[in-house]
């Protein structure tokens, strides 16, 4: 039964972990891109629509990855190159988005899609408990913890992680060093933006292998949420998306086992204790400035 | 600022000459909660749209709106086709109702159509279909084929048609077996892929080993095929989905209602009234059976014909969840009793929520 | 090829003027394109979607009616981003507000008299307020990002207008639909011209005027500006940031629970588990479209508002999917964000065969 519902948790934290941990390397070098949504809705589309066409799986997710980094890429020309808001230009991201993968995607409605397979590590996957829950997943579910081990490694024991974070917390100075803060932030946000289709890709080849209009339902809203959560820290974002991705689950279970707990308590949960832990990183000085990226959201234009 | 609107009408006068007056003798409007791409409740309108137009042909013209909103957005939507000369508009969701009215007032000529409301005007009429006819075959379908004898159910709103769906599932299932046990999960959403694939999975982690749905989107019935469970298609017949899964679905086929109550308009005799069919009229038409044994498959399309030839599963004996008589043995409830119904049948694991 | 900008010494008067005409003319192209490509006329949609509507009464005031809660809300926007405060939990302090605005009725339905408008109107302005406050509080005491949290906060709202609508305060005599009961016509907003308008209209008209005076003519505004461009030097001349950030807040928080209320009061009649198709995230476009000015913002309400009428044009007289008419929503919004760079900025497009050579100026 635990290891039953512990399946469903990863399929539904592996979407939100995906795109977080993208936004967080975004985050980490001072901008805020809020068209995760948006991203991620173009990832799906594309992913099944290539995928559907070609029978491929891993060209579906390619594709999803290309899409995410086409539209990451038109908000990092407008924000980096044009430096147009970054609050007003990721919302317009994401109503692009939506409508765009809406009329992609018009002629896959219907369409039964491919389901990536699951990958049996052999030995291991036998392994009572461990096996079925660690080692006999998808190739996304896969990639999502590599991803976060990669990012965690990039940007704390690195020399590009750290040009990273100095770019994140103080432009000004990371520019007098002689580092191009613009072309820093744009790898930073096509990465994201990568992230970003990938976890679009989960959900139309994996968690629901289909394409509907809007079949990201939020998701990319709480992504964002759970890069505040985890308090910009790789390895957190792993926990956040765990617990975000249980909550809703265990909503599903308890209500299944007759508790009675109104759902909205149990689902608005996850953003006070966002709000909480960001209060607390905040209110002690120390944690705000190992963890915080000070320039967040701000715009910067080299003097010369 | 008046050559402005000098150019505007000409330009207008342009566009108008370049599109052609349509030469149709009725125009019917619809207007959609969700997108037509939803595969389930919009979309099977839109089919039923295209059934009319097939039916019709040049007689007719149709424009839609999809995804409008329930509120201030309908109103204006419902006000633009009274505006553009639609004859007959039909609105296919719950959430319009008090828009539908509040424009019909203002449209005295314009016919319009409420799916699933309540409130009627002398230009308003309402339709809706027993789909919990339906439910009472699928119910039976799941105590014949499930091991466990529990079914998983998942619900979107405790509204009258969902409840009244449940106590039909159940009510069919325990026509077959008088334990059969019914666990439900309120998802509190007609549509989300991902929330619902997640319900299906709770459920089939608690034991259950037939699911059904009163929500929108194919990927319940898409986690029954994964898990080797079997499950019943919603709105559409979802059959592409889940091959091996799926036992039948209950299609929502709005065509003939539609063809009908334009063809009133056609002929100057259409009045308000509220539909309210099922089965023997095609409103509600069962998908092939499939995946299943021929006893089984006699045994559905017995109860169809049963229900066609002017049968009521709501009829009983039928006790209540608190062990209270709902109706005695061969008294049927009326139809009021099944529209405002909120009250679950002995039996259902779950508590109403209130 | 390399594209450079060189910050201006003031800003551009002629392309603060250009720069709406370039944006608009960029989208009605790629609107023209999308047309073609999806085999409809060209022409005809762009008439459709950009000029029919204003040239009915009855849809220039569906437009009005459609752009008005995004002025008003954008309003208080304004006030918070001049000042350097990032709310964008203004869809939050909306359904707060409206919740605030219906207690009265949903809760004492009997209480119907003269007293009963104007109390829902101040006490939605008030719940608004109070959600905005949250986030600036944890801003001036904890330091706590305030984007980040106004924004978990519209999840948290919208959570306890379903809870509230669903349970405590569903209709009793409703069968169970998760609304509220209808409110009564002493609870209802009236409307003005004839019918023509909700009283909505002429409330946001003024407040957004009386803003404009505000940033425009009074210390008040002079404060928030300062603030907004140098905080140092703000608080040389006895500023308070603080202060500030609780006063805009406050503000915006208090406009967008007042549009909440007006919604509900007026266009709904009652509450529904969604009660806002996404105007407080709206609005923060318009603010930006605006300029962040209330005048500019009426102007950008109006043309938002219109791209969602010119949608619903070409949807029902052309028979193309609502898709297109979001992309070209979207697309506008580019264009004009991009284009507004021009106002701060020249763009200097540098070819990279000949570095820092030949270079066109924009």
């Amino acid at each position: 039964m635990f290891e039953a519902v512990l399946l469903t948790v990863i399929t539904a934290a592996t979407p939100l972990l995906i795109a977080a941990i993208g936004e967080l390397v975004v985050e980490r070098s001072g901008v805020l891109n809020l068209g995760v949504e948006g991203m991620m809705i173009m990832g799906a589309v594309m992913g099944f629509a290539v995928a559907n066409l070609t029978g491929s799986g891993a060209l579906g997710i390619f594709a999803a990855i290309l899409a995410g980094v086409a539209m990451s890429a038109l908000f990092g020309f407008l924000v980096l190159n044009l430096v147009a808001n970054q609050v007003a230009t990721g919302l317009a991201l994401t109503i692009l988005g939506i409508g765009f993968s809406g009329l992609i995607g018009e002629a896959f409605i219907g369409v039964p899609g491919l389901k990536l397979p699951q990958i049996v590590i052999p030995g291991l996957s036998d392994i009572p408990f461990f096996g079925p829950v660690f080692f006999r997943q998808d190739a996304i579910v896969y990639i999502s913890f590599a991803l976060v081990a990669a990012v965690a490694y990039t940007l704390f024991k690195t020399r590009v992680g750290l040009i990273l974070r100095a770019v994140g917390d103080n432009h000004g100075s990371a520019h007098a060093l002689g580092y191009s803060v613009i072309r820093i932030r744009f790898m930073a946000v096509l990465f994201g933006g990568a992230c970003s289709g990938l976890a679009g890709a989960y959900l139309s080849l994996a968690y629901t292998p289909q394409w509907v209009e809007n079949m990201t339902a939020g998701r990319g809203w709480i992504a964002l949420a759970l890069v505040v959560f985890s308090s910009w820290l790789p390895l957190r974002v792993i926990v956040g998306a765990y617990l975000f991705g249980a909550v809703n689950v265990l909503n599903l279970h308890a209500q299944a086992m007759e508790m009675d707990i109104p759902s909205q308590f149990l689902s608005s949960l996850p953003y006070l204790a966002t709000i909480l832990v960001l209060v607390l990183i905040s209110a002690n000085r120390r944690l705000t400035l190992v963890n915080t990226p000070a320039c967040l959201g701000k715009s910067f234009v080299p003097d010369r | 600022m008046k050559s402005l609107l000098k150019a505007t009408a000409a330009a207008a006068v342009l566009v108008a000459a370049g599109s052609a007056a349509s030469a149709a003798d009725v125009k019917a409007c619809f207007i959609y909660v969700g997108p037509v791409g939803d595969f389930g409740w919009s979309y099977q309108h839109d089919q039923g749209r295209l059934d009319a137009v097939e039916h019709f042909g040049d007689k007719l013209e149709t424009a839609f709106l999809e995804s409008v909103p329930e509120g201030p957005d309908a109103e204006r939507a419902l006000e633009r086709f009274a505006r553009e000369g639609c004859n007959i508009i039909f609105t296919t969701s719950f959430g319009y109702m008090n828009q539908t009215i509040k424009v019909a007032k203002k449209f005295p000529d314009v016919k319009f159509e409420h799916a699933t409301g309540y409130k009627t005007a002398d230009n308003v009429a309402t339709y809706n279909s027993k789909f919990h006819q339906g439910r009472y075959i699928i119910g039976q379908i799941a105590a014949k084929q499930s091991k466990t004898g529990v079914a998983g159910y998942i619900a979107s709103f405790p509204i009258p048609e969902v409840v009244a769906g449940i106590n039909a599932f159940l009510l069919g299932a325990q026509s077959v077996n008088p334990d059969f046990k019914l666990k439900v999960v309120w998802v509190n959403t007609w549509f989300d892929p991902g929330k619902e694939a997640d319900a299906a999975k709770a459920l089939i982690d608690q034991g259950v080993d037939i699911i059904t749905q009163h929500t929108d989107s194919t990927a319940p019935l898409q986690v029954a095929q994964e898990r080797g469970v079997h499950g019943f298609g919603q709105a559409s017949d979802m059959i592409e989905f889940a091959k091996d899964a799926q036992y039948t679905a209950i299609v929502d086929d709005w065509g003939p209602y539609y063809i009908e109550r334009i063809q009133e308009v056609l002929d100057g005799n259409w009045k308000s009234e509220s539909t309210w069919d099922g089965i023997a009229e095609g409103h509600v038409v069962m998908a092939p059976y499939t995946n299943l044994p021929d006893d089984v498959v006699a045994m559905a399309k017995a109860t169809e014909d049963k229900i066609k030839s002017g049968w009521e599963p709501f009829t009983g004996p039928i006790t209540k969840q608190d062990g209270t008589v709902a109706a005695e043995d061969g008294v049927t409830l009326d139809d009021g009793a099944i529209l405002g119904m909120n009250w679950y049948v002995q039996g259902v694991d779950d508590k109403l929520p209130q | 090829m390399r594209i450079e900008l060189v910050k201006r010494k003031e800003q551009s008067k002629a392309m603060a003027l250009l720069s709406p005409v370039i944006a608009i003319a960029l989208t009605a192209l790629s609107a023209a394109i999308i047309f073609s490509l999806t085999g409809h006329n060209p022409a005809l949609g762009l008439y459709k979607f950009f000029i029919e509507p204003l040239t009915q009464q009855w849809s220039l005031e569906a437009t009005i009616d459609k752009a008005t809660p995004l002025i008003l809300i954008a309003c208080g926007l304004a006030i918070c981003y001049l000042s350097n405060n990032w709310n964008i939990g203004a869809e939050g302090q909306f359904i707060i507000g409206a919740l605030f605005g219906s207690f009265l009725p949903i809760l004492f339905p009997d209480f119907e008299n003269g007293a009963t408008l104007p109390l829902m109107l101040v006490s939605g302005a008030l719940g608004g307020a109070l959600w905005a406050l949250i986030p600036a509080l944890l801003k001036t005491r904890f330091n706590t990002n305030e984007i980040l949290t106004s924004l978990m906060l519209v999840y948290v709202a919208s959570l306890l207008l379903d809870y509230l609508v669903r349970g405590p305060w569903r209709d009793p005599g409703g069968f169970n639909f998760p609304e509220s009961r209808m409110f009564s016509d002493a609870a209802t907003l009236p409307e003005v011209f004839g019918g023509a308008l909700s009283l909505a209209t002429p409330i946001t008209l003024v407040i957004a005027i009386v803003l404009a005076v505000l940033l425009a003519k009074t210390l008040k505004g002079f404060e928030i500006r300062v603030m907004g461009q140098s905080p140092r030097a703000g608080s040389f001349a006895g500023f308070s940031a603080k202060g500030l950030t609780l006063f805009s807040f406050a503000l915006a928080g208090a406009l967008a629970g007042l549009a909440g209320t007006m919604e509900v009061s007026g266009a709904l009649n009652q509450l529904l588990p969604t009660i806002s198709p996404g105007y407080g995230f709206t609005a923060i476009i318009v603010a930006f479209l605006g300029r962040l000015n209330p005048l500019g913002i009426i102007v950008a309400g109006f043309v938002l508002a219109l791209s969602y009428i010119g949608g619903e044009a070409v949807q029902t007289a052309l028979g193309v999917s609502n898709k297109i008419a979001s992309v070209i929503q979207g697309l506008l919004l580019f264009f004009v964000l991009a284009c507004d760079t021009l106002i701060l900025y020249r763009v200097r497009v540098i070819s990279r065969r000949a570095p820092g050579g030949e270079a066109s100026h924009v």
